[in-house]
């Protein structure tokens, strides 16, 4: 019952949420704040974690195959199959919904407890639109750029590895990464990772905007926002799939 | 004027206003006063329309507010300034872009003609040389005013304060009290103020409303006031020695 009572209220939100702005101009200087906030200040962490997990997945790969009979470039295709397929939008979501989603949370739960939203109505400002619809554009634009960048990266910090270790010869891993090359790969990872934006601005913000009382309840927010993302995620990663790759 | 007929308001089962009509002056500077809990904000926001009422009617000028839709009443809203408890202000909007803001969401205004409107605003609640300190940089005083400055910003006609005067020194609160009143009569508004402070009373108490538990108990001045018999009222006003001593 209650989790229906969610979805429709959840969907009410939403249609406040995408009523036009009032003022474009303060509307696109909103919409570039948020993706300085959400997308360029999630560079550094996309970076490390992907460099870092392409490297391990190539490691891992390479020290599996004991058999001589494998090819010794099927490392450099898992590599980057697992980066395109998986890795770049879902676990990148993952730890997104984690930065960004407790950092939605807590500022809308804190405008919200410090009457800041209640202002906004008062003025005749439609605070719901004001306040997360340029979170929703920035993060739609801006996450599917990342997990470019991560794809990119990840398969850059296999190759460090494999040039840094004796693992396989570098030219076996940099022909897997040729080897049998899918393009759709990283549009279903493009497709995916708009849903997971969406899902990671809209969770955290519709959490907060309905607490009542204090600082706890600004962290409880954030962390059912962040629980709440992960799983539907994770949820809408494999509905994706089955209707993409099936 | 503002005149509130007979609303009601409850959150679930509890009922916090009970059948309360009341009238505010334009001009003049109504209280609202009454305990911690009596309902005080309850009844501010649901004049503002910000609480939605259960029965009752709330009308400005000579509007029905109370039955307008949402788009109706987003327009009307841009003649009420509202302060706060808190002061409300946007966190991580510097002080001038807190008072601009209602500016460059509604006003037709060039940019030259809003920073003048401002800097009039701010000057008006004798404020200088913050514009660019951040909420958090600044007094709660200083925040009470620049709450104020944002408010008058817009030239509203109505002029809404929820303890203005909560979390400031006694001499900080007088200051704010004079401002409140001198705007209201520079800018002839109907203003409410929510206190518990009775200080601000005997100061400023044009028109008096006691709520008590939720109830409309007494409504007067600052004179009639000190010289009521109502029991309830007495328990409120004579509390401290302070006011004790100013009976006798
Ligand atoms: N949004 C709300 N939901 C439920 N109860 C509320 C809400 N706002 C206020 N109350 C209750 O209404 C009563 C009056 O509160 P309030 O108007 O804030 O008192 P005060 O006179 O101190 O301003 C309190 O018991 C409070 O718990
Ligand atoms: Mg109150």
């Amino acid at each position: 019952m209650e989790f229906f009572y969610h979805i429709g209220k959840y969907l009410l939100f939403l249609k406040k949420v995408f009523k036009r702005p009032q003022k474009r101009k303060i509307f696109f200087q909103n919409v570039f704040f948020e993706i300085e906030k959400l997308g360029i200040n999630s560079i550094t962490i996309v970076f490390i974690v992907s460099v870092f997990m392409g490297a391990v997945i190539t490691l891992q790969t390479a020290y599996n195959i004991e058999v001589s009979f494998v090819p010794l470039y099927l490392v450099g295709l898992g590599t980057r199959d697992s980066m395109f397929l998986e890795f770049s939008s879902t676990i990148v979501a993952l730890i997104l919904a984690g930065k960004v989603g407790a950092n939605i949370a807590s500022e809308i739960g804190t405008m919200k407890i410090r009457e800041q939203i209640e202002a906004l109505d008062m003025m005749g400002v439609n605070s719901e639109s004001y306040l997360v619809l340029p979170k929703i554009i920035a993060a739609v634009f801006s996450y599917p750029l990342l997990t470019l960048f991560s794809m990119f990266v990840g398969i850059f910090g296999g190759y460090l590895a494999v040039y840094f270790t004796d693992a396989i010869p570098v030219d076996d891993f940099v022909y897997g990464l040729h080897y049998y090359f899918i393009p759709f790969y990283i549009s279903y990872s493009l497709i995916k990772m708009v849903i997971f934006a969406f899902i990671t601005a809209t969770i955290p913000a519709y959490q907060a905007y309905f607490i009542k009382g204090g600082a706890l309840e600004v962290g409880n927010a954030s962390t059912k926002a962040v629980v709440y993302s992960s799983i539907l995620i994770l949820f809408f990663n494999v509905i994706i799939t089955q209707i993409l790759l099936s | 004027m503002i005149e509130v007929r007979n609303i009601s308001k409850s959150f679930g089962d509890e009922q916090i206003l009970k059948d309360i009509s009341l009238i505010f002056e334009q001009g003049k500077t109504n209280l609202i006063i009454g305990q911690s809990g009596s309902g005080k904000t309850v009844l501010l926001k649901s004049v503002v329309g910000i609480h939605k009422i259960d029965k009752g009617e709330i009308i400005l000028g000579n509007e029905v507010y109370s039955a307008m839709n949402h788009k109706e009443k987003q327009k009307i809203r841009k003649e009420i300034g509202m302060v706060f408890q808190g002061g409300a202000l946007f966190d991580s909007y510097s002080v001038y872009e807190n008072v601009i803001f209602p500016l460059r969401m509604f006003s037709t205004m060039t940019k030259k003609e809003m920073t003048e409107r401002v800097d009039f605003c701010l000057d008006r609640v004798n404020l200088h040389h913050i514009n660019n300190s951040y909420p958090s940089e600044i007094s709660g005083g200083m925040q009470k005013r620049v709450a104020i400055a944002r408010a008058i910003v817009l030239n509203p006609k109505y002029l809404f304060f929820d303890e203005p005067n909560s979390g400031l020194d006694p001499k900080t609160a007088i200051v704010i009290d004079n401002l409140i009143k001198e705007l209201t009569i520079d800018f002839n508004t109907v203003t409410v103020i929510n206190t518990h402070d009775m200080n601000s009373v005997v100061e400023i108490g044009d028109n008096i409303a006691f709520i008590y538990h939720g109830e409309k108990w007494w409504t007067g001045n600052n004179n009639e006031i000190l010289t009521s018999d109502n029991k309830e009222l007495n328990d409120f006003v004579f509390a401290t020695k302070l006011m004790r001593s100013i009976k006798k």
